[in-house]
């Protein structure tokens, strides 16, 4: 936690991953592989979520927003973008051995910057989107979470409260059941779904910002990772084949004509024992 | 997040925020825009072809250019495709065939003058045009534009995008009022600049604030209607006898626009077709049509449906063509402002010509605001060498040349009516083989075309089409 001014603030670190548009993407029926040629590259949207929701935070406490992407130098685009919505810093970390990684390798190259980030200064909250729509394990989150140690908050659909004296956190998880209210203290890591909040029109000089600012590079010569933990060399998950699974059969209704529980009943038995589903015994 | 949940937020962090606090946030903000250009030496409005072009010469100007574009990106409000002049666009992106994204270069332009069941067709076909510095292209605008835009920033211009600008900035009164900048649709909005390029396309809305341009009428304005088809791997190379990569341009005249004053096309992309028809506002609304009906007609013409079978549409488009020529230039500048492209009235519709003058205007405005800047005068007496450079430049020339065709197809409907039929009964008369003598073939021709049209009504018409292309 840092004092500013006598003042708390929070400082947030975003991961923001720039992804193909797949609202744009065609699978090769052949290969089963997508396309990625000619597709426009944009932020996840789980991400700008994260973003938005870290800006938010940061206009209301006070702080600093310095958002984090692994990728290929073109992300340099999404970096800026996000500058141009309001972040304060933008670091891209590039490197050759980095390619190819997997979520784990992901995971600790993020670790590893986030890690030097807190060299030069500390960090209170590490957001996440949910999942990327391209890779869609929802895993590099949790995998950041319990390298660092940190508690981890996922499916966050709104942050209840935030308080840099008492080091807490309080938020919504969103359920597949319902919704669950949770408290944590600080430094912590939420991964967030859209539900979290609109995305601002930023002002025109967040823009201009974006438009004229240099994003910081980071390679491996900065960060010193260990190479057998990088790339295709430290990722254990081999992608063997990729497809689309079939589309799930629309349900036949039945008993839609009879009167009562009895008749549908009867009905379903009739139904279910020519399909070996109720053993008929 | 809803206003509920919201507000219930704001309560939860008021408790650990105060007004020194909300100070803080406040110079939080400035800080973060302290290092930022709040005035730039030119401001463009719109990327499209003229402002892209624009934008990239000042910059390589040395002119800190800011570029404003309503759109996602440049060329994302425009996607579709057309031809790309070669000549003029090497004049502002020299060599820019081995690295922008083009679909074919065209070797043949073919017309087809259409009459309802038949054409008459005409081209012209040459190899060299295969080679460097190559002729023209077909491209997709959405794919060309944002390269142009990738160009222009690289040279050092900065580009904001889904951004409106609502208005212009100005200063001072009477003759000495004079444009200093420009309002956008977002929050602190406002930016400054010793000029503004109006490059917004044909929907010129704020040179007409501006009182650079007067309401525009229908008759100025076509609308063109514009469809993507794919065609299966190889078609276009069978169907448009060429060899691989090598594209087909095709013009297509009266029964195309049944027969309203306009023209139809078909352009080969990569592996799709650009296929429309554009037709004048005025005729459509006369005549009760739709233009998607006009082209759903064209496309089902015998001539062309073969050339269309098995294609896919992939994309639709409509849009405003200006078409008022010479007599509806804008004024082309003024204090701190000029004028460029389509917003100028920059298109010369009878050789459906519109980027390249859009581009070479760009260039043109981009050079006088470089010579402007170096004497640091942004009046409109510096500015008028802009007027001057279009004039000198096929630019002016050609729609000076073409100034009354516009109006004389229009007065004269019969251009596209009855000469393309009678044109056809000719070609019929002459290339069915039914024993009859060619003389008398001719004579019957001739009996034909009087029955339709006097002599001196024919005469009268070549006269008047003389004197307008002439
Ligand atoms: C089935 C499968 C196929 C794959 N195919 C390929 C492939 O074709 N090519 C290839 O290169 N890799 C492939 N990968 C591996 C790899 O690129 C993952 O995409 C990557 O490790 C991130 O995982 P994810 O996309 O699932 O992200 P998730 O774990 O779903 O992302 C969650 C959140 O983590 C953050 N995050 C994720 N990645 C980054 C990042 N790079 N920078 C900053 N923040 C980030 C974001 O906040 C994101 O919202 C594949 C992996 C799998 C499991
Ligand atoms: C169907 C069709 C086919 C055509 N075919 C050809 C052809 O084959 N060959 C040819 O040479 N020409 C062709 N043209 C003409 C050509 O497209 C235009 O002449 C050319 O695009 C004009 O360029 P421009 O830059 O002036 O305007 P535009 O290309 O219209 O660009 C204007 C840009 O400004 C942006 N904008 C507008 N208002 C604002 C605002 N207030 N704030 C911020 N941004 C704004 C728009 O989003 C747009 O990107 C065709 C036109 C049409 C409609």
């Amino acid at each position: 936690m840092n004092i500013m001014e006598g003042a708390f603030v929070i400082n947030i670190a975003v991961c923001l991953k720039q992804v193909p548009d797949t609202s744009e993407v065609r699978l090769d029926p052949k290969t089963n592989t997508l396309k990625r040629e000619g597709i426009p590259s944009i932020i996840n949207p789980y991400d700008a979520h994260a973003l938005e929701e870290a800006l938010t935070l940061r206009d209301q406490v006070g702080g600093q927003v310095i958002v984090l992407s692994m990728g290929p130098p073109q992300a340099v685009q999404s970096l800026k973008k996000a500058i141009s919505y309001g972040a304060d810093r933008a670091i891209l970390l590039t490197d050759r051995v980095f390619a190819g990684s997997d979520t784990l390798a992901t995971s600790y190259i993020l670790t590893g910057a986030l890690q030097k980030l807190m060299q030069e200064e500390p960090i209170d909250l590490i957001l996440c989107g949910k999942q990327a729509i391209d890779g869609d394990t929802a895993q590099v989150g949790p995998g950041i979470a319990s390298r660092l140690g940190w508690p981890l908050l996922t499916y966050v659909s709104k942050v209840e409260k935030i308080s840099p004296q008492a080091r807490e956190i309080m938020v919504h998880r969103k359920l597949e059941e319902g919704r669950e209210v949770l408290r944590a203290s600080l430094p912590a890591l939420l991964t967030v779904v859209k539900e979290i909040n609109e995305i601002r029109y930023a002002p025109l000089p967040d823009l201009i910002r974006g438009a004229t600012y240099a994003v910081e590079i980071w390679n491996n010569e900065d960060l010193h990772l260990d190479p057998t933990q990088l790339g295709l060399k430290g990722s254990p998950t081999w992608v063997s084949k990729t497809g689309t699974p079939p589309l799930r059969e629309k349900g036949e209704m039945l008993g839609k004509d009879q009167a009562s529980s009895a008749q549908i009943a009867s009905l379903l038995a009739e139904r279910l024992i020519p399909d070996i589903v109720v053993p008929n015994r | 997040m809803s206003q509920k949940n919201k507000k219930k937020q704001d309560i939860a962090l008021a408790k650990e925020s105060s007004p020194s606090k909300d100070k803080a946030m406040k110079d939080k903000k400035l800080e973060r825009w302290a290092s930022i250009p709040h005035e730039f030496e030119a401001i463009v409005v719109g990327g499209g072809p003229a402002g892209l072009s624009a934008a990239y010469t000042l910059a390589k100007g040395g002119v800190k250019t800011l570029l404003i574009e309503r759109g996602d990106f440049p060329g994302s409000k425009n996607v579709m495709g057309g031809v790309l002049y070669s000549y003029p666009t090497a004049q502002v992106f020299p060599d820019f065939w081995k690295k922008a994204p083009l679909e074919r270069p065209i070797i043949e332009q073919r017309a087809y003058l259409l009459a309802e069941d038949s054409a008459i067709t005409a081209g012209f076909k040459d190899n060299r045009f295969f080679e460097e510095p190559y002729n023209n292209f077909t491209v997709f605008r959405g794919r060309f534009d944002k390269w142009m835009a990738g160009e222009a920033m690289e040279a050092g211009a900065l580009l904001v995008s889904e951004t409106v600008v609502t208005d212009l900035l100005y200063e001072g009164e009477g003759t000495g009022k004079k444009v200093v900048g420009v309002i956008t649709n977002r929050e602190e909005g406002t930016v400054r600049g010793h000029v503004v390029l109006l490059c917004e396309g044909a929907n010129s809305i704020l040179a007409q604030r501006a009182g650079l341009q007067e309401d525009l009428s229908p008759g100025d304005l076509a609308c063109a209607v514009k469809e993507v088809i794919k065609l299966p791997k190889g078609a276009i190379e069978e169907r448009f006898n060429v060899e691989k990569g090598q594209g087909v341009t095709i013009e297509l005249l009266g029964e195309a626009t049944l027969g309203m004053f306009g023209m139809g096309w078909i352009y080969t992309n990569k592996d799709t077709l650009s296929v429309g028809v554009g037709v004048m506002i005025n005729e459509l609304s006369r005549r009760g049509l739709n233009p998607n009906t006009v082209l759903e007609k064209m496309k089902n013409h015998p001539a062309l449906r073969p050339l269309l079978v098995e294609g896919e549409t992939v994309e639709y488009l409509a849009k405003i063509i200006p078409e008022g020529g010479y007599k509806q230039v804008p004024k082309l500048y003024s204090n701190g402002v000029l004028v460029c492209g389509d917003t100028a009235m920059l298109v010369n519709g009878v050789h459906r010509e519109g980027s390249n003058l859009a581009m070479t205007s760009g260039k043109m405005a981009a050079e006088t605001v470089i010579e402007a800047k170096a004497k640091g005068d942004f009046s409109a007496e510096a500015l008028k060498r802009y007027k001057e450079r279009l004039e000198d430049s096929f630019v002016l020339k050609d729609l000076k040349k073409y100034q009354n065709v516009s109006g004389l197809m229009q007065t004269n409907p019969h251009f596209f009516t009855v000469y393309p039929n009678m044109a056809r009964q000719a070609a019929q008369e002459l290339f069915t083989v039914n024993n009859v003598p060619k003389k008398e073939k001719q004579k019957k021709i001739i009996r034909d075309i009087r029955k339709k049209r006097s002599l001196t009504q024919i005469a009268g018409d070549l006269y008047r089409i003389w004197r307008t292309f002439g």
